[in-house]
């Protein structure tokens, strides 16, 4: 195990320099100078000039490859062109938006999702089962904005319970006020989210109660819930917690849109804010940083999936996601 | 790309008359139902449109009923027209980023799955990191850097697909080729590319048929989602997407916009999916089998 672990970390520390290669090559190869969207339409060829040097897309390829890495390994990630303040700092404080939105609702779609999706496959021929299924079936093809919109629409235009969108300008320092303001996003987020994962949930329960070991372990005298316990539990965790991993990371870049949404000034809306006006470092730091999560979290999933299941530890990348 | 869609109703079609005993899947039926009125609705807006796509000369947020039947926008635009034209502009989205993804990501897939064990790692690692691109900030980020159209999303859209299908590809050859049935093809003397034909293939395109559905509809959402943030097809070309964005501000005096959009979307959604469930209960044999 302590081996695998090595190579696994071996194995990250690889994708993360493959990542910051395709990223740096990804940005760099698109068209249209950096510095270009620097300046407004018109400016001069002086400008123009002063503009590539100051941010260094003068130089030739590998030296900016290595700034760039150097800039990752520091975690300085230059400074945004609108605001012309540090992007590292900005990417830190969005993340108290994103990072508690993005758990708050994993945890909470994990909690309803798994319950529901087996009782649903243990019913799955009956109308419990069939309402399950459609609900989920309906919440799958919702996109998560039009969920955001409609949610604000009752609970905050017509009841008014919630607010409609925005975070406290002083963060986390009332924990209450925050928290009220996270709620429609984190139940938005949850509601779409726990509804591919009962999907999920339901198919892999159903693969259980089909499969050969659980019949022969009913034969050889176990009770239905000792031998789910025992063997079906595991076989059908695997499944899922690759799922779990992919849900996670998903999340995290629905965020993007939830957060417009909402108004929150998190990771996605400085994205996107970013994109707009084409501030290149925001972009840049921001694509990495999220690149980055997703990599720990696939590595955490892998990890989480082979303790679980004996039989993928000969392999050093399960990469199973079904 | 009408083509296409044809060409899926009639395999649907076939699946469903198979053998006699079995009962048509009451998931392909309803989802044939939904996906083709909405297939309807697009082939429609080709050749005929209530009102031009820019006539702003509406009454601005006229209710429904009378002259529109939907309504109108804030910019008096006809809301029915708008929806029309966006049903073709979300099946175009779907179709070719699935065909890019789907032609792509196979071809990658196998080709990992078959490959030495050194080619294979350094393929699923390179295919671990594409995936960690997120499919909307790569689309973003493409469509930032050329410009906002619905070639770009779908492009984007369609290359964040390639990554995952090539990845399922790949774990489905993987775990045709544990089996112990292709050892013994091998042991009797089968060559590999029988092995390909008669075993590896016919064993998983069930699934990449479902999952390629499946991707289908995310498609269409991812296509929504890049348009709402601004990002999809310019006007006039109507996306539900952009529509929905639009009449975010305006969902108390207009309902109807924000409803009508996304009923569509959802129902074109819900019907790839639930045709994706019937094909895979109806295809896959072992599904049947169980309960």
């Amino acid at each position: 195990m302590l081996s695998y672990l090595l190579r696994r970390l071996v194995f990250l520390a690889g994708s993360l320099f493959l990542a910051s290669v395709v990223l740096f090559l990804l940005l760099r190869l698109l068209p249209g100078d950096p510095a270009n969207s620097l300046l407004s339409v018109g400016a001069s060829p002086e400008q123009i000039e002063a503009a590539r040097h100051a941010i260094g897309s003068d130089r030739p390829l590998p030296e900016q490859f290595a700034h760039w890495l150097h800039q990752l390994v520091t975690f300085d990630l230059g400074d945004s062109f609108v605001s012309t303040l540090p992007v590292g700092p900005e990417i830190t404080s969005r993340l108290n938006v994103t990072v508690p939105l993005t758990l708050l609702a994993f945890v909470l779609a994990v909690v309803v999702a798994v319950p529901v999706g087996y009782a649903a496959a243990l019913r799955a021929h009956t109308r419990f089962g069939t309402l399950i299924s459609g609900v989920s079936q309906l919440g799958i093809a919702v996109p998560v904005f039009w969920v955001g919109m409609i949610l604000i629409t009752v609970f905050a235009l017509r009841l008014g319970v919630l607010p409609a969108g925005g975070f406290p300008q002083d963060g986390w320092e009332r924990p209450g006020e925050a928290l009220n303001s996270l709620a429609l996003p984190v139940i938005t987020v949850a509601l779409v989210m726990s509804a591919s994962l009962i999907r999920y949930v339901r198919s892999a329960a159903l693969d259980v109660l089909g499969s050969d070991y659980l019949r022969t372990a009913r034969a050889l005298g176990s009770s239905f819930t000792r031998a789910m316990w025992r063997h079906g539990l595991r076989n059908g965790a695997v499944p899922v917690i690759s799922v779990l991993g992919v849900e996670l990371a998903t999340t995290l870049l629905g965020a993007v849109v939830v957060e417009t949404v909402f108004a929150l000034p998190g990771l996605g809306s400085l994205l996107a804010q970013a994109v707009a006006q084409h501030d290149y470092p925001v972009v840049q730091g921001v694509l990495f940083v999220s690149t980055f999560a997703v990599l720990v979290i696939g590595f955490l999933s892998d990890l989480a999936q082979r303790l679980i299941d004996p039989r993928l530890r000969g392999r050093l990348s399960s990469g199973g996601t079904r | 790309m009408s083509g296409a869609s044809e060409a899926r109703e009639v395999r649907v079609g076939a699946a469903g008359r198979a053998p006699s005993r079995r009962r048509r899947s009451p998931a392909l039926v309803t989802g044939c139902v939904l996906v083709g009125f909405v297939v309807l609705v697009a082939l429609v807006s080709l050749v005929w449109l209530p009102y031009a796509p820019d006539d702003t000369t509406g009454t601005r947020l006229a209710a429904p009923g009378g002259a529109h039947p939907l309504g109108t926008d804030k910019l008096g635009r006809d809301l029915l027209t708008q929806l029309m034209t966006g049903a073709w502009i979300a099946l175009r989205a779907g179709l070719g980023a699935t065909a890019l993804g789907g032609v792509l990501g196979v071809c990658a897939g196998l080709a990992a799955g078959f490959a030495t064990r050194w080619l294979d790692d350094t393929l699923s690692t390179l295919l671990d990191v594409l995936i960690a691109f997120p499919t909307l900030l790569l689309a973003m980020l493409m469509v930032a850097a050329r410009s906002a159209s619905l070639g770009s999303a779908v492009l984007a859209i369609g290359l964040a697909m390639t990554a995952v299908v090539a990845r399922l590809t790949r774990v489905l050859v993987k775990r045709v080729l544990a089996q112990d049935y292709i050892t013994a093809a091998r042991t009797s003397g089968t060559s590999w590319p029988r092995i390909v034909t008669g075993h590896v293939l016919p064993n998983i395109w069930p699934t990449l048929v479902v999952n390629l559905a499946l991707q289908f509809g995310l498609a269409v959402m991812a296509e929504a989602s890049l348009s709402f943030l601004g990002l999809g097809a310019p006007p006039p070309n109507a996306s539900w997407g952009r529509m929905l964005q639009e009449a975010q501000a305006t969902v108390f005096t207009a309902p109807t916009g924000v409803i009508a959009p996304g009923v569509l979307l959802v129902m074109l959604v819900v019907g790839v999916n639930l045709v994706a469930d019937g094909l895979r209960d109806t295809l896959d044999p072992t599904r049947r089998r169980t309960r």
